[in-house]
């Protein structure tokens, strides 16, 4: 039986402080200037600290600890190889402004991943520059109205997008400053072309597309649905979360993608640092290169270097270059894998999906809306269970946990009801994903009030996520007063 | 196929779904669009891919190979071993975003602590989960201005890196915000207050000062900045490097509404600028404009204490386009680090490494204007980076670079009236021999 690491870890400001002396701050700069409080931290020994860390890290769950199959997030296997290459000192102590003569190794690095990303998409240019998926959709949307600007189309402010989008094309679309337009989808779970046509017009700047779809199911009318988009003027935009499904299989510049971004930290495997940092690579087809943010990694006999000199490029996104840490694992990935080994890769996230989503429905425990063959991720619902039992896709999630499994991504994609997003990516055995569809079907047969009141494993049980709402404690500081935070 | 374990049971896995051919399961993809591989290499050992890189690795030259005195926004620290243990536990750095809270514990803790930590060092109330980096910091700090007094101007200082204000301009340009600058003073490199009190008024948001600034220098009229913004009822966002914060006045002393920087420098090595970290912090009152994940501490159903993400309505996974930003990803190792930092250092240890880099600051400073030729371009308080003005900047760069060693940042091409002006910075990092190095150096390429 699964058992957590429960340690009742006290904050850091809740330590015993062995070195705190008192002591006076020298004056060093102006009166207006001039600290005269210590800033008010711990004074810990190193012993306290690393212990303190350790004992957190044993209450988190990683890729390591199992099975992580949150749907559009692609949690694949981190190659150590990638984590220590790219620690190495040649690499990780490098000033982004040092002379390029003496930073040719990273910017040949970075040039010739930018030619691998163009290959496995079919997009003529890329930059590398987005910090992650949703800075890329930001980027790809600021290039999208660069390109109609160009063109003296001036009045291009909406932006279209299906139902089952992720959250961040419609954040993203508002920040650049354009409208949203969300269209349903089909009985299908597909784009609907007729809505589709009815929505686009001369206002239309871009088309935001997964595909396959976030319900895992590729669209298979896209030739149709860039013909349209492109006849209204409009630019057909990829959201590359899914792109691990189609790998050397299909690419999206092939299926008349104008803008692609990627995220390295998905498909590339490079890991999610609980958060980040991620990367969130751009492509483009040749349209639109003139736009892209400076500056361009070139080549030049066998030099490599930087190229400022785009009078249409749209700037800066991010400081620097992108995030460099991790596009040097992806490129590392990529030269393990290869692009037989990448093609592999996809091949086997198809077939351990549908897998697991075949054993799962002929259970008839659980549902699956919408049409049968899925892609590298699919989406079951656990309606049946809620009538029959009263069970949710929440308590499902919670009591997997457990099991000592990480849950599906719940709740997701909006269109289906008790949603279980499942993606259990090529890195997982088939014994793991036994172990995993075992689980499933044994929870919908437990006794609910287990399940209902799951996770009973796990470093602290089901959390009061309304109470951190009403209650907000968000430093050390306001838990000492959180009244006065209330009003 | 190494990492994918289900290669050799292809077979047996199809035939338990009915199928012949791995193909059937891409059946859905037109035959048009369809490819056949990659035009890629095939891939490699661990063993061959490890040599390719270490062959790779020679043609760059670390710090350590060639010592260099960059700044200009991001320069390098000790990272004591510690903090590369801690992020190097897999729990943590192979972990995604903790949206199950009940097996993310340690993640979640860490970042409250993080947050706590950075609330100390500002001066705010709250802070954030991170951001991508300083310069998006202030692209989401001004939009968040816009949010909060629905005005539509935001004034930057005229010496801010021109990568900042490119940044700022790509996250503003969509809410149509008009992006102002105020001149700086030329001879001191601190803001010409006088032209701050002009461009300021009741249309503007909010006025994003930084300090120290990227001329290095310390802004010290800041009370009379705030309160300039305080008669027009602006939001006043302040830019901090966080390791000058040890010894200088935390921005929540002087009026700041929303604090912003690149935090890097706590704990991060350089990486060729990235991966980067954007603090965000802020007062109490703007909490729900925050853009980007905060981590709230509450109950488990037994009432032991326990973490999760919070005040998620304002976020792009619930609001979609009425979120406060389209943030997903952060920079959560990076922030971890940066926590894992801080409580290494601990009160005593900040307030020694910043006085440290202040006054290596000024020494270097000193020993370079002993070289006759050399001045300084500005007569502010400076932090550990400052502007020196030579003869033949060109000159200066090759010669160094010549003898291996990286001086300072060219400024002209960037600030066309900073001609043959160099920008240093130094740190705890820099060995006395090699600043030794670098003086007698500079004397020679005068």
């Amino acid at each position: 039986m699964y058992r957590s690491a429960v340690w009742d870890e006290p904050l850091l400001k809740e330590l015993e402080e062995i070195k705190k002396e008192h002591y006076t701050p020298q004056t060093v700069l102006p009166d207006s200037l001039q600290r005269t409080n210590p800033v008010d931290i711990p004074d810990l020994d190193e012993t306290q600290v690393m212990r303190h860390f350790f004992h957190l890290s044993q209450m988190n769950y990683g890729i390591e600890s199992g099975i992580y199959p949150l749907g559009s997030c692609t949690m694949k296997y981190n190659p150590k190889i990638c984590e220590e290459i790219s620690r190495w000192e040649q690499f990780a102590l490098l000033h982004p402004y040092q002379d390029e003569s003496t930073t040719q190794g990273t910017l040949q690095i970075m040039y010739e991943l930018e030619q691998m990303l163009c290959e496995i998409t079919g997009m003529d240019h890329f930059t590398l520059q987005p910090a992650a998926g949703a800075q890329g959709e930001f980027t790809g949307l600021l290039l999208a109205r660069a390109y109609h600007e160009s063109n003296k189309d001036f009045n291009r402010d909406e932006v279209i997008l299906p139902d089952t989008s992720h959250g961040t094309n419609p954040a993203s679309a508002a920040m650049a400053g354009y409208k949203v337009i969300e269209i349903p989808s089909t009985k299908e779970g597909t784009v609907d072309l007729g809505m589709l046509e009815k929505v686009l017009s001369e206002k239309t700047a871009c088309f935001m597309l997964t595909n396959p779809n976030t319900l895992g199911i590729f669209e298979s009318e896209i030739d149709d649905i860039a013909r349209l988009v492109h006849k209204a003027g409009a630019l057909l935009y990829y959201d590359g979360a899914n792109m691990n499904a189609i790998m050397g299989k299909a690419r999206p510049g092939d299926m008349g993608f104008d803008i692609v971004h990627l995220n390295l930290h998905k498909t590339f495997s490079t890991p999610h640092g609980g958060g980040g940092p991620g990367s969130g690579p751009v492509g483009v087809k040749q349209k639109l290169e003139r736009f892209l943010p400076v500056p361009w990694i070139m080549k030049k006999e066998d030099n490599y270097y930087f190229d400022y000199e785009y009078p249409d490029s749209i700037g800066k996104i991010k400081a620097a270059y992108g995030n460099v840490s991790v596009i040097l694992k992806a490129y590392i990935y990529i030269l393990l894998m290869g692009g037989n080994g990448l093609k592999e890769a996809s091949e086997i996230a198809v077939l351990n999906a549908n897998y697991m989503k075949k054993k799962l429905v002929d259970s008839n425990l659980y549902e699956l809306p919408y049409r049968e063959l899925r892609k590298h991720e699919f989406v079951i619902s656990c309606e049946r269970l809620l009538s029959n039992k009263g069970i949710r896709a929440l308590d499902i999630g919670k009591r997997l946990l457990d099991y000592g499994l990480h849950p599906p991504t719940v709740y997701f994609p909006l269109i289906v009801k008790e949603a279980l997003m499942i993606e259990p990516t090529e890195s997982e055995s088939k014994k793991t994903l036994d172990i995993y569809i075992d689980a499933l079907l044994k929870i919908a047969q437990e006794d609910p009030s287990l399940t209902k009141s799951a996770p009973h494993n796990t470093a602290v049980r089901r959390i009061d996520e309304i109470g951190a709402v009403k209650n907000p404690i968000f430093t050390w500081k306001t838990l000492e007063k959180p009244k006065e935070l209330m009003t | 196929m190494q990492f994918i374990p289900n290669s050799a049971l292809k077979n047996n896995m199809l035939k338990e779904l009915g199928l012949h051919d791995i193909g059937d399961l891409f059946s859905d993809i037109p035959q048009k669009i369809r490819v056949k591989n990659l035009h890629l290499p095939q891939g490699h050992t661990q063993q061959e891919v490890e040599e390719h890189m270490r062959l790779l690795a020679q043609q760059n030259k670390s710090f350590y190979e060639m010592p260099s005195f960059l700044g200009g926004g991001m320069i390098p620290h000790y990272i004591p071993a510690v903090v590369k243990s801690v992020i190097s536990r897999s729990e943590f750095y192979t972990a995604y975003t903790p949206y199950q809270p009940e097996t993310s514990q340690g993640f979640l803790q860490a970042i409250f602590e993080y947050q706590s930590l950075i609330a100390e060092l500002t001066g705010m109330d709250v802070s954030n989960a991170s951001l991508y980096d300083g310069a998006t910091a202030v692209g989401e700090a001004a939009l968040m201005c816009t949010r909060i007094n629905k005005r539509k101007t935001f004034v930057v200082p005229g010496n801010i890196s021109w990568e900042k204000k490119s940044v700022l301009m790509n996250y503003t340009k969509g809410a149509g915000i008009r992006i102002k600058e105020v001149a700086y003073d030329k001879k001191t490199g601190m803001i010409d207050l006088e032209s701050l009190k002009k461009t300021i008024d009741t249309e503007t948001a909010g006025f994003y000062l930084e300090n120290p600034n990227f001329f290095g220098v310390f802004e010290d009229r800041v009370d009379e900045i705030h309160s300039i913004l305080q008669k027009n009822q602006s939001m006043f966002v302040v830019g901090i490097d966080p390791i000058s914060l040890g010894i200088c006045k935390s921005p929540g002393e002087y009026g700041a509404d929303i604090v912003i920087g690149e935090g890097k420098s706590l704990g991060n090595p350089l990486d060729f600028g990235g991966s980067t970290l954007g603090i965000f912090a802020c007062k109490n009152e703007f909490l729900r404009q925050i853009p980007g994940r905060i981590i709230g501490m509450t109950k488990d159903q037994q009432g032991k204490r326990a973490f999760c993400m919070t005040l998620q309505t304002r976020e792009q996974h619930i609001r979609r386009e009425k979120a406060t930003s389209n943030i997903c990803t952060n920079e959560g190792l990076c922030m971890l680090a940066a926590a894992t930092y801080l409580s290494w250092l601990g009160s005593k240890g900040l307030h020694e490494l910043s006085t440290i880099n202040y006054e290596r600051g000024q020494d270097l400073g000193k020993k370079i204007i002993a070289i006759p030729g050399f001045t300084k371009m500005f007569t502010g308080v400076h932090f550990n980076e400052f502007v020196i003005r030579c003869p033949d900047v060109k000159k200066v760069h090759k010669h160094l670079l010549r003898q291996g060693m990286q001086g300072g940042l060219l400024l002209e091409q960037w600030y066309p009236e900073l001609t043959n002006c160099m920008l240093f910075g130094i740190t705890e990092l820099h060995s006395e021999e090699s600043i030794e190095r670098l003086v007698s150096l500079l004397k020679e390429a005068r």
